[in-house]
């Protein structure tokens, strides 16, 4: 135990001083990190919109407040549209990443190969935001829900495809031994003793994902991929600040529904 | 259990002996399982309607889509070089100041938002705040904050903070409510003050969590910084969104390869400080 003597007394300090200089030392390089960071954002920065801030806030703000709840019905089916593409989305990304999770797993991959690339495929989705592949689809297959349900799709697979080989590679070993000892074949080994084990992660997963997905299916519409996004967008360009602030509270409540349906479900499976 | 589920397994216990096992199935209420099958069919059935898709526009747009996966073979890092160096140079910056003003900010939010070390008022005013930057997408905060700041990173270094609080709030918070109860009412024991108890009682014991949530939030908000880019806010995604409209994929490729790039750097680093600080 580390001490300091003071008036011939010993006193308890949390670290020897190597130690606390050391943690000191980080933190001094942190800070100046920080700094040099804060300033290279500072240069790019024209700090005089930034005097009357509090004033655009205001006017935003008072321009927002009431919300033009006139609106609210034809807002219906764009909000319909989003659930479907954050819904058809998670689907087609589930359907895809199931069998990558399967190759990526240490225990469950036919070929190191397979396993690499499928690992590959796993973090190019992940890394890759929704709304990106969004514009870059629209600019291929054109505007619309499609572009939008697959650009949740390619996000999707990344994240559940990355949560579920994590999953697999948990599992017990031994229900696999017991299974492979009855003379099972690969296919079966999978079906009867991994499949069980991961079912529930599975779906409080697809769940957990189908939840976010919602949330990012409100945005894809300011780049043409269908949804509300698109009456937010058309509302942002008119500067009809009271419209935008209708779209906000629909979302808001949506987004509420979603997380309240996914935590019951993932409560209910695991 | 009720009476129609024991009588399914029996039927199933019989069927076994005959030689004909089936696995249990996942969900247990009969019921209830088919109610959800015939539910998912009628879902499908009622997309099938109301998605109408242009598959002529779709045909037409294969070629695009096979010069962008082309594209991936043939990066060109050098053409614009000078407009991607700039953009990583702005987002990386972004990522750093705002991860740390915004874990700076989550850290009291996130204290207040514990229910078991803060009083009920201030726990539903950082609950509040939690939900409402949990809800909103970086990318709906940015256009905000762009209309109050002007363009330009300072716009991006705001959204970004915004978010992170609400992300690690939560989790702090999480973390904090799980603690162990003993350390808490020991260190109070020895007649501590507010802010011993928190740095002896409460940091020691969330710190290895905060240090690898804070290196994933670094993680995702450089991955949002390329997002927010396209409203204005700043960052790679400005050349991204260029690069796109000005169908130049042999850059987008590039700037995609890039941010891929570094979070896979990231992910690893990450790793090897969380094995380090444990």
């Amino acid at each position: 135990m580390p001490t300091t003597t003071e008036n011939n007394q010993p006193i308890w300090m949390r670290r020897t001083p190597a130690r606390q200089y050391a943690i000191w030392f980080m933190w001094f390089l942190g800070v100046m990190l920080f700094l040099l960071c804060f300033k290279v954002v500072s240069d790019n920065t024209i700090w005089e919109f930034l005097t009357d801030a509090h004033v655009q806030a205001a006017s935003l703000i008072g321009r927002m407040v009431p919300p033009d709840w006139s609106i609210t019905g034809s807002l219906m089916l764009p909000l319909w549209d989003t659930i479907n593409i954050a819904t058809v989305g998670t689907a087609l990304g589930v359907f895809i990443a199931f069998p990558l999770a399967f190759l990526a797993a240490r225990n469950t991959t036919p070929h190191p190969a397979l396993r690499a690339f499928a690992l590959s495929v796993i973090v190019s989705s992940r890394s890759i935001n929704a709304l990106i592949w969004a514009i870059l689809l629209v600019t291929m297959i054109g505007p619309g829900l499609l572009a939008g349900m697959i650009a949740i799709a390619l996000r999707s697979i990344g994240f559940v495809g990355k949560l579920l080989y994590e999953a697999i590679e948990e599992i017990q070993p031994t229900p696999v031994e017991a299974i492979t000892s009855t003379g099972a074949g690969r296919m079966q080994v999978l079906a009867f003793s991994v499949l069980p084990q991961i079912m529930p992660a599975f779906a409080g997963i697809t769940v957990y994902r189908w939840d976010i997905n919602i949330r990012e299916s409100t945005t894809l519409g300011l780049v043409g991929a269908g949804g509300i996004g698109l009456q937010m967008n058309a509302a942002i360009n008119n500067l009809a600040w009271a419209q935008v602030a209708t779209v906000f509270v629909l979302i808001f409540g949506t987004v509420i529904v979603s997380e309240w349906v996914s935590a019951k479900v993932r409560h209910a499976v695991i | 259990m009720s009476a129609s589920n024991a009588q399914v397994d029996l039927a199933r216990v019989a069927a076994a002996k005959g030689g004909n096992w089936r696995p249990l199935p996942l969900i247990s209420n009969r019921n209830l399982r088919w109610g959800l099958n015939l539910a998912v069919l009628i879902y499908i059935v009622l997309v099938y309607y109301s998605v109408d898709i242009n598959w002529a526009r779709v045909a037409q747009g294969m070629d695009r889509a096979i010069n962008f996966v082309s594209s991936f073979f043939t990066p060109d890092f050098v053409t614009r070089g000078g407009e991607i160096a700039v953009g990583l140079r702005e987002s990386l910056t972004m990522t750093f100041v705002a991860t740390v003003i915004g874990i700076a900010l989550a850290i009291p939010v996130g204290l207040g938002a514990a229910r078991n070390i803060a009083p009920r008022p201030v726990y539903f005013f950082c609950r509040t705040i939690i939900a409402l930057s949990r809800t909103f997408q970086e990318i709906i905060i940015a256009i905000l904050f762009v209309a109050m700041f002007g363009f330009g990173p300072l716009a991006g270094v705001f959204t970004l903070a915004f978010a992170t609080i609400g992300f690690m709030a939560k989790l702090l918070a999480e973390d904090i409510e799980d603690a162990q109860n003993e350390p808490l009412e020991a260190i109070r024991a020895t007649g501590a003050g507010w802010l011993q108890w928190i740095n002896y009682a409460v940091q020691p014991q969330v710190m290895p969590r905060l240090i690898g949530l804070s290196l994933y939030r670094l993680d995702i908000n450089f991955r949002e910084s390329a997002v927010i880019g396209i409203v204005g806010a700043g960052g790679i995604g400005a050349t991204l969104n260029t690069s796109i409209n000005r169908y130049d994929y042999d850059t987008s490729a590039a700037v995609l390869l890039t941010i891929i790039g570094i979070v896979l750097m990231s992910e690893y680093l990450s790793g090897y400080v969380r094995k380090w600080t444990a």
